[in-house]
């Protein structure tokens, strides 16, 4: 009688999702971003992604390059080359070029910091958010708006390698009895660079990248895991069995 | 109703399970204790200091902050270089047999130039930073056998212009040399040897 | 055989010398007798009873990672949340560090939730355990206290809102609400200057409170003897020597089993921390690694976990006072638990259907409103929210009614050990 309520428990403990807080729910549902953090050429290509599309307004100040060399398996030369700013040494956080002050009014408001982004919106988020652009120049001064976060200030930077896409909508009847438009799809208008695949891929590294550099020990972290548990698990057995044999006593 | 074999097993399985135990309990102190070596960001700021001495006026010195320590870079006169034999008789410690000093600085110089001093700017008695006296023959530092250095307001203490401290005054060591090395001609890096990274 | 006169140098004994100078002027002997291993423990324990000394093993963690926490830490609105990162990312083993800390704070809560459990299944709280049961209750609160001014100290999105939300319910108040706030909050908005004393309380206050009741609650507990499975009072069978028959030492029989437990302990703590820090979510929330905007506010404010039960039934009652009274009520109601149940047995082994089915509501209704206390507070959650908590507090105030009608069969007189 009494192990049943334990499970009970845990049951309904399971059952809840607590989800990821995002500013508004998004229009379009998340799609499954699948990164691979130990796939570090997916990491190094979207390192190369990230800086050349996204570092000129978007930092990664907890982020040094010597970590970034070493997370991707990198020597600091090649970080210097191919990811860093004249004049950033090693150990420097990445900055971005534009100074804060100028983006506020450019923008609107500063462009985040995407250390932990990966980490407060989700990995899903991120890639869905990178192939939810669209044309939208009635509303939005940069000409596209985003069907993750609409209304969004950030201008489309991936447009030459994705394509422009339009929002498709149909109609559907409201509860009372009016038509309203639903977002349907989205379709390529003007394609890029990149098929969609290849896109896709892109959208992955980047958002591989950006799962990294949230938590750039989680590899190692679970390296060092499954050492750590095996060795309770050995502790475990002989504790238990010493337990046993001390307890032989007891009638 | 133990027997003699009960008996052997649990002590094994007690010395086992005890000695396991004390094996984690070590690889669990590691982290603790590791986590107290400098940070990445403690390295960072203790990461090495470039001095450009290329528009340094010969004779002139430079102060930047490398550890959380004052380092003077000195372009010594050429005057200045001839004159450190001068003060051989007077320095408690003239040939730099003490530490105080990577190798390629225990000359009478004691740099890797001549004729540009690199030196850590506190006081070997108590941590006071001395004052530049180049002129020589300052009569309240000893006039005609003065030939310009350093003096220590806090206790008195004088050092020659290669740093080497005084017979008869607190302090009891020669100006502490940090690592340092030569980007190129008009720039040190102080903090790295020379084949260090 | 009293030990004060024990005080003879044991000969031929490793550092006999000073062991023997330090026994002369310090109750050594004494303290190990009571309390180790001339303390009898029933000989029938079962899984249900290792949680307190686990509970014992969470609050060393805590400590121990929180000191070393507290080191690179930096408690100022501007720095504090880049001094987490900091930890985290450049502080040698750091990482490790805080997520000990983070998974830790909640493996306290179900560790102490499970124990808190026990006692309801075997009648741990009644006679002559009340007091046991009240510094128990204490050290509970003063755990959601020390959790509560702990989240605040990351200075993340969910550490300034579940502040926000929390101290401005003091504000429901009459008269003294929002004087109260202001005093607490020390500045006329949550800032620098509440994250300071939050620290304050956090790192020095609340856990020197907390060892100072958990030694209080161990005391109490070794005056008059531990509780069992079957609710029987061992010391009513004495042998010649004076010991309890169906009691052993405390060590080495239960020192012994206590351990296997606090590896099993360390083997799920090591999980989480090493391949499931955030747990989805519950024990570091996503939220909270955005760092605090206070004009911005999260679109789900939710506390942790461990306080969910609570928060649903503060939202449950429409009206504010309303519902900080009966928030208040729901923690309340467990100190009068001693005084509640009148039933004539101790545990559940002997008490008869009533108490077992509501003791099955009471925790069904517990886990409900936890998991009502994360989603939003509209609808049906909220109609659901009020239901359980009419169960929640039926348990407890029905009790003394149900607990006397209820059947009961004898307990034995001694406790039969099933090895």
């Amino acid at each position: 009688m009494d192990r049943r309520l334990p499970r009970l428990m845990l049951a309904a403990l399971l059952l809840a999702a607590p989800g990821f807080a995002a500013a508004a729910d998004p229009a379009v549902p998340l799609q499954r971003a699948e990164v691979d953090v130990r796939d570090q050429a997916s990491l190094q290509r979207g390192a190369g992604l990230y800086m050349n599309n996204c570092v000129g307004c978007h930092s990664l100040k907890y982020v040094r390059h010597n970590t970034l060399a070493e997370g991707l398996g990198l020597s600091e030369q090649q970080v210097a080359e191919n990811l860093q700013f004249t004049g950033d040494r090693p150990h420097d956080p990445i900055r971005i070029a534009m100074p804060g002050a100028a983006a506020e009014e450019w923008f609107g408001l500063a462009p985040p910091d995407l250390s932990l982004t990966a980490r407060s919106r989700g990995t899903d988020w991120i890639y869905t958010f990178l192939k939810s652009f669209y044309a939208d120049p009635e509303s939005r001064t940069t000409g596209a708006n985003n069907k993750v976060l609409e209304g969004t200030a950030m201008p489309h930077v991936l447009w030459e390698l994705q394509g422009i896409q339009a929002a498709v909508y149909r109609t559907e009847q409201a509860a009372d009895g009016s038509d309203r438009q639903v977002f349907d799809r989205f379709e390529l208008a003007t394609p890029g660079r990149m098929s969609p695949a290849e896109f896709d891929q892109a959208a992955r590294d980047i958002t591989a990248f950006l799962s990294w550099a949230a938590e750039p020990m989680q590899l190692e972290r679970q390296q060092l895991g499954f050492k750590v548990l095996l060795f309770l698990l050995i502790l475990f057995l002989l504790s238990y069995l010493y337990y046993k044999e001390w307890w032989k006593d007891v009638k | 109703m133990s027997d003699g074999l009960n008996l052997g097993r649990r002590r094994f399985l007690g010395v086992a399970t005890g000695v396991t135990s004390a094996i984690g309990a070590a690889f669990v102190a590691v982290p603790f204790l590791a986590s107290w070596k400098p940070s990445a960001r403690a390295q960072a700021l203790g990461a090495p200091v470039e001095v450009d001495i290329g528009k340094l006026d010969v004779g002139s010195m430079l102060r930047v902050e490398w550890r959380g320590k004052p380092v003077w870079v000195l372009k010594r006169t050429p005057e200045m270089v001839e004159q450190l034999q001068m003060t051989d008789e007077m320095v408690r410690d003239p040939e730099s047999n003490e530490p105080q000093q990577p190798d390629y600085a225990t000359n009478r110089h004691r740099s890797i130039k001549p004729e540009v001093l690199v030196v850590i700017g506190s006081c070997t008695h108590l941590g006071c930073s001395p004052m530049p006296r180049f002129e020589a023959g300052d009569p309240a530092l000893g006039g005609a056998e003065w030939y310009g250095g350093f003096f220590c307001a806090c206790h008195g203490s004088k050092f020659d212009l290669a740093g080497r401290v005084w017979r008869g005054v607190p302090a009891p060591l020669n100006l502490v040399v940090p690592p340092h090395s030569y980007i190129d001609e008009s720039t040190v890096l102080v903090g790295v040897d020379t084949g260090a990274a | 055989m009293s030990a004060a006169s024990n005080k003879e140098p044991v000969v031929g004994r490793q550092g006999g010398g000073l062991y023997d100078w330090f026994r002369q002027r310090f109750p050594w002997d004494q303290l190990m007798e009571d309390h180790v291993t001339g303390y009898y423990a029933p000989k029938n324990f079962n899984w249900w009873y290792v949680f307190g000394s686990l509970a014992m093993l969470a609050l060393i963690i805590q400590i121990v990672s929180g000191i070393f926490l507290t080191m690179s830490y930096k408690p100022s609105a501007e720095d504090a949340f880049s001094s987490v990162e900091y930890i985290m990312r450049d502080v040698e083993w750091g990482w490790l560090l805080r997520y000990m800390h983070s998974t830790g704070a909640s493996l306290f809560f179900i560790v102490v939730y499970v124990h808190m459990f026990r006692a309801l299944l075997y009648g741990s709280y009644q006679k002559p355990r009340e007091l046991i049961w009240i510094f128990g209750m204490l050290i509970y609160l003063s755990m959601s206290a020390e959790a509560f001014f702990g989240y605040l100290l990351p200075w993340g999105q969910m550490s300034y809102w579940g502040a926000q939300v929390i101290v401005s319910l003091f504000g429901a108040l009459p008269v003294i609400g929002e004087p109260l706030v202001e005093w607490i909050r020390g500045d006329y908005f949550i800032s620098d200057v509440t994250l300071n004393r939050f620290f304050a309380l956090h790192v020095v206050a609340l856990p020197l409170v907390l060892l100072g009741l958990v030694v209080a609650h161990i005391l109490a507990l070794h005056e008059v003897g531990s509780n069992n499975p079957d609710g029987v009072e061992i010391k009513k069978h004495k042998g010649p020597d004076g010991k309890p028959l169906d009691g052993v030492p405390f060590h080495p029989y239960h020192t012994v089993k206590d351990l296997p437990a606090w590896v099993m302990f360390s083997l799920v703590f090591a999980a989480i921390v090493f391949f499931a820090p955030e747990m989805g979510g519950y024990f570091l929330e996503h939220a909270n690694f955005e760092p605090a905007d206070p004009l911005k506010t999260p679109d789900h404010i939710a506390p942790v976990w461990y306080f969910t039960p609570f928060y649903a039934i503060l939202r449950a009652i429409p009206n504010k006072l309303g519902g900080v009274l009966a928030m208040g009520a729901a923690m309340f109601v467990l100190f009068l638990l001693p005084w509640l149940d009148r039933s004539p047995v101790r545990s559940i082994r002997y008490k008869g259907p009533i108490f077992k089915v509501a003791l099955t509501l009471f925790v069904i209704s517990f886990i409900m409103l936890g998991w009502l206390g994360l989603q939003p507070a509209t609808g049906v959650y909220t109609v659901l929210a009020r239901v359980f908590m009419v169960i929640y507090f039926a348990f407890f105030l029905l009790m003394p009614v149900y607990s006397k009608i209820d059947t009961t069969k004898t307990p034995p007189d001694r406790i039969t050990y099933h090895g």
